[in-house]
C-alpha cells in the first residue's frame, strides 16, 4: 500500500474525554491525535482501562467527546440533531464485544436486519427483496437465512450472534466499521472465522475497519496499522511489522512479550521464572 | 414469554394470593345478581341489628297451615330463652352473697349459669324476699324480688288469643287465632323473612349487601390511584433515566421534595383542602395516586439509567431510531415486570390509603355509595359499634381490607420470585 494514494477518512486533533470533575476526575482519553486511512485494517492494542472503548464511543458519538476536533471524511463532523446523527451513522458503524447483551431480546432477528435495510432508505422495498437483501446478507457470513428467520437472539450461539452482527454491518455498508473486541467472548475456532469476515468485508467492500484489541498477536495477524494505547493515550503507531519487528516503546515491547509462546512453552516458562 | 407464563402460574405464592383475590372479586361481581337492589337501603329501624335470620311476627300469625310438634326439649329452651344472661348474672350474684352470709353451703362451681334447671331450682330453695342480704341497694334488692316474681310466669304454656282490632267500634272483640305451645309454622309458610348474614350497620343498613359493593368502589379507588401512581412514576422516571443531564435533576428535585413530604400529610391537606362536595370517590383515588409515585420514579430511574448504556440500545440508536422509539421498545420491554408488581403494590396501598383517609373523615363524602374506609368510618361514628359489641360492624370490613393487600403483596412477591431468579426457592 502506497503512501500517495491513501484517502483519509476518520482523524481526530486532541481527541480528550474526561469523566467526573474536582477531585474525583478520570482522564479516560488524553489528547489523541489519530489519522485513519480508507480501506484499511487499523488495530487499537491496548490493556483493558487504557481508554479503547472510550475512544470508539466518542468516535460513534455516544459519548460526548469533551474536548478536541473529530473529522470524518475530511469534514469536522456535526452530530448536533437527530437527523446528522443518523446521517453520521449511515456512514461508520460498530460490532460490541458482547454478542449476548448487543440484542434487544424482546425482539426477533428479522427485525434487526430489517432495520438496517430501512435506515439504507429501503423501506418502501417489496417485500420479496427485503428478503432477497437479509438472505444475501446472512449468506456473507455462513448463515442460513431459513434458519434465523422468527427466531429470538437468545436462540442463537454467541458466535452465530456476532456473524449476525457482521451481516448487519454488511447490509448497512458504512465507510468505516469501529469494532470493539468483537471476537473475546468467542471460542478460538468462531474467533478465526469472525476475523475472516471482517478481512472480507475490508477486501470486498472497501470498508476501513477500526479493530479494537488486546491481544498483539491478533492484531498482528489481520492488521495493516497498529495503534497502541496506554492510559488514554497513544504511545506508538505504525505498520503491523514497524510495530511487532520493531518496537520503541517501552509499553509495546511489554505487550510483545505477553503473548503466550505455543512453540516452547518450557522454556517461555523457564525464562520468566529466571527474570523474575 | 411462554416459560414466564408457566413459572407464574407454578408459583406458589403468586396462585395463592391470585385465587384469594380472585374469589374476592368474583363474590362482588356474583352477590349483587342474587341480593338486587341498593345497598345503602336503610332497611331497619334499628341500629346494628346482629347478624342472622328475621321472621316477620305478624306474617307467622297469618300464615295458614300450623303443623304441631310435642319435643320433650321445647319447655326447657323455652324458660331459658326468658331468662337472659343480666337474670341470670343476678342470680348467682346474690347466691354467692347468701352463701358467704349465712354459709348454706353452696360450692361456687354449682352455680352455673348455663344450667338453667340448676340455676333455678337453687334460686328456688333460697330465695325468700326476706332475707336481707349484705352488700345490696335497696334498688338491688328491689330488682331481684321483680325478677321472682317474673319467673313464675316462666312456665306458664296457656294458649295465647289474639284478637284483632275493630277500628269502627274500638273493639278487640274478634278472634283471630289460637296458638298454643305446640304449634309450629313452616319458615317456607311465612310472607316475610329477611336473612342478614353480617347484621345491620348503626343506620339499619344490609352489611353485606353493602360490604360487596364497597369491595367493588375501594378496588376502582385502588385501581385509579394505581393507575395514576404508576404512570406518573413510569413517565418522570424513563424521562429522567433516559435522558439524564438537567432534565434528571429537574425531576429529581422534585422527587426528592415529595420524599421528604410525608404522603399522608400531603393527602391529608389536599383532601381537607377541598370541600365535601368535590371529594367524591374518583377524585380521592387521584388524589392518593398523586401523593404515591414517588418511589416508583426513583426505582424506574435507576433502572432506566444502568439500561441505557446497554449495547443493545447503542445499537438501536447507532440503526437510527428516534428516543421515543427507544424508550418504548429497548428499555420499556426490559422494565415491564417490575412496573407490573409496582402497580400492584400501588393498588394494595391505595386502597390501604383511602380506608387511613376515610377513617380520619377525609375519604370520599358521599351517602351513595360505600367504600371500606367509609364503612369503617361509619361503625365508629358517634363511637358506637366497639361499645355495643357490635362487631359485625367493622371485623368484616377488617378482613376484607387485610385479605386484599395481603393477597395482592403475596402475588408481588409471587412475581417477584419468577422474574428474579435469585429469589426462587
Amino acid at each position: 500500500m502506497t503512501n500517495n494514494k491513501r484517502e483519509l477518512c476518520l482523524s481526530g486533533t486532541g481527541v480528550t474525554k474526561i469523566f467526573g470533575f474536582g477531585n474525583r476526575k478520570t482522564v479516560a482519553v488524553d489528547h489523541v491525535d489519530f489519522n485513519f486511512y480508507s480501506g484499511e485494517l487499523i488495530s487499537i492494542v491496548g490493556e483493558s482501562g487504557s481508554g479503547k472503548t472510550t475512544l470508539i464511543k466518542m468516535l460513534l458519538g455516544l459519548t460526548s467527546v469533551t474536548e478536541g476536533e473529530i473529522f470524518f471524511m475530511g469534514k469536522k463532523r456535526d452530530i448536533s440533531s437527530h437527523e446528522k446523527k443518523k446521517e453520521y451513522w449511515r456512514g461508520i458503524q460498530a460490532i460490541f464485544q458482547d454478542p449476548f447483551s448487543s440484542y434487544n431480546i424482546f425482539s426477533k432477528i428479522d427485525s434487526v436486519l430489517l432495520d438496517c435495510i430501512h435506515m439504507r432508505g429501503g423501506r418502501r422495498l417489496p417485500k420479496a427483496k427485503k428478503i432477497e437483501m437479509m438472505r444475501e446478507a446472512c449468506s456473507f457470513v455462513n448463515l442460513k437465512f431459513d434458519e434465523m428467520t422468527n427466531k429470538y437472539p437468545f436462540e442463537l450461539s454467541g458466535g452465530q450472534m456476532q456473524r449476525l452482527m457482521i451481516a448487519r454491518v454488511f447490509l448497512l455498508k458504512p465507510k468505516i466499521l469501529l469494532a470493539d473486541e468483537p471476537t473475546s467472548m468467542i471460542d478460538a475456532c468462531s474467533r478465526a472465522t469472525i476475523l475472516d469476515m471482517l478481512l472480507k468485508l475490508r477486501d470486498e467492500i472497501g470498508m476501513t475497519i477500526i479493530f479494537i484489541t488486546h491481544d498483539m498477536g491478533l492484531a498482528y495477524y489481520v492488521s495493516d496499522t497498529v495503534y497502541i494505547m496506554e492510559k488514554g493515550k497513544f504511545v506508538e503507531f505504525g505498520t503491523a511489522d514497524e510495530i511487532i519487528l520493531a518496537p520503541k516503546a517501552e509499553y509495546t515491547k511489554q505487550l510483545l512479550d505477553d503473548i503466550p509462546k505455543i512453540h516452547d512453552p518450557w522454556e517461555f516458562s523457564r525464562n520468566k521464572k529466571s527474570t523474575a | 414469554m411462554k416459560a414466564h407464563l408457566r413459572s407464574v402460574v407454578r408459583s406458589g405464592k403468586f396462585m395463592v394470593g391470585f385465587i384469594i383475590f380472585a374469589s374476592i372479586l368474583l363474590f362482588s361481581f356474583i352477590y349483587p345478581f342474587f341480593n338486587p337492589g341498593n345497598p345503602l337501603a336503610m332497611i331497619g329501624y334499628n341500629s346494628f341489628t346482629k347478624p342472622g335470620t328475621y321472621i316477620s311476627l305478624y306474617d307467622s300469625m297469618e300464615t295458614r297451615r300450623t303443623y304441631i310438634f310435642r319435643l320433650p326439649e321445647a319447655e326447657l329452651a323455652r324458660v331459658a330463652s326468658k331468662l337472659d344472661d343480666r337474670d341470670r348474672g343476678l342470680i348467682r350474684e346474690w347466691l354467692i352473697l347468701f352463701n358467704k352470709q349465712e354459709n348454706a353451703g353452696i360450692r361456687e362451681s354449682e352455680i352455673d349459669i348455663e344450667n338453667t334447671t340448676s340455676l333455678l331450682s337453687l334460686w328456688w330453695e333460697y330465695y325468700t324476699e326476706d332475707i336481707r342480704v349484705e352488700g345490696l341497694t335497696i334498688a338491688g334488692r328491689r330488682e331481684l324480688s321483680r325478677l321472682d316474681q317474673r319467673l313464675d310466669g316462666l312456665f306458664y304454656t296457656d294458649d295465647r288469643h289474639v284478637m284483632s282490632y275493630n277500628q269502627e267500634t274500638g273493639e278487640h272483640d274478634i278472634l283471630f287465632a289460637v296458638i298454643t305451645v305446640d304449634d309450629y309454622v313452616h319458615i317456607d309458610d311465612v310472607a316475610n323473612s329477611i336473612h342478614l348474614p353480617l347484621g345491620t350497620d348503626g343506620f339499619g343498613r344490609d352489611m353485606l349487601k353493602q360490604l360487596v359493593s364497597a369491595i367493588g368502589t375501594s378496588l376502582w379507588i385502588g385501581l385509579i390511584a394505581g393507575c395514576v401512581a404508576t404512570s406518573i412514576g413510569l413517565v418522570l422516571g424513563l424521562v429522567a433515566g433516559y435522558v439524564g443531564g438537567i432534565v434528571d435533576d429537574i425531576i429529581m428535585f422534585i422527587t426528592n421534595l415529595f420524599t421528604v413530604i410525608p404522603g399522608f400529610v400531603l393527602l391529608i391537606l389536599i383532601a381537607n383542602s377541598m370541600t365535601q362536595f368535590e371529594r367524591g370517590p374518583v377524585t380521592v383515588a387521584i388524589v392518593i395516586g398523586l401523593t404515591s409515585w414517588v418511589w416508583t420514579t426513583r426505582s424506574v430511574r435507576s433502572q432506566v439509567m444502568s439500561l441505557r448504556n446497554r449495547d443493545h440500545v447503542n445499537l438501536s440508536k447507532l440503526s437510527g431510531h428516534s428516543m421515543p422509539r427507544i424508550i418504548a421498545k429497548d428499555v420499556l420491554p426490559y422494565l415491564a415486570s417490575y412496573v407490573v408488581m409496582a402497580f400492584i403494590l400501588q393498588i394494595s396501598s391505595g386502597i390501604l390509603s383511602e380506608a387511613g383517609l376515610s377513617m380520619l373523615g377525609l375519604g370520599p363524602s358521599t351517602t351513595t355509595t360505600a367504600t371500606l374506609g367509609l364503612m369503617m368510618d361509619w361503625s365508629i361514628m358517634k363511637s358506637t359499634a366497639h361499645i355495643t359489641g357490635a362487631w359485625w360492624a367493622y371485623y368484616p370490613v377488617i378482613i376484607v381490607i387485610a385479605l386484599i393487600s395481603f393477597s395482592l403483596n403475596l402475588m408481588n412477591t409471587g412475581l417477584d420470585q419468577v422474574f428474579n431468579p435469585q429469589l426462587r426457592d
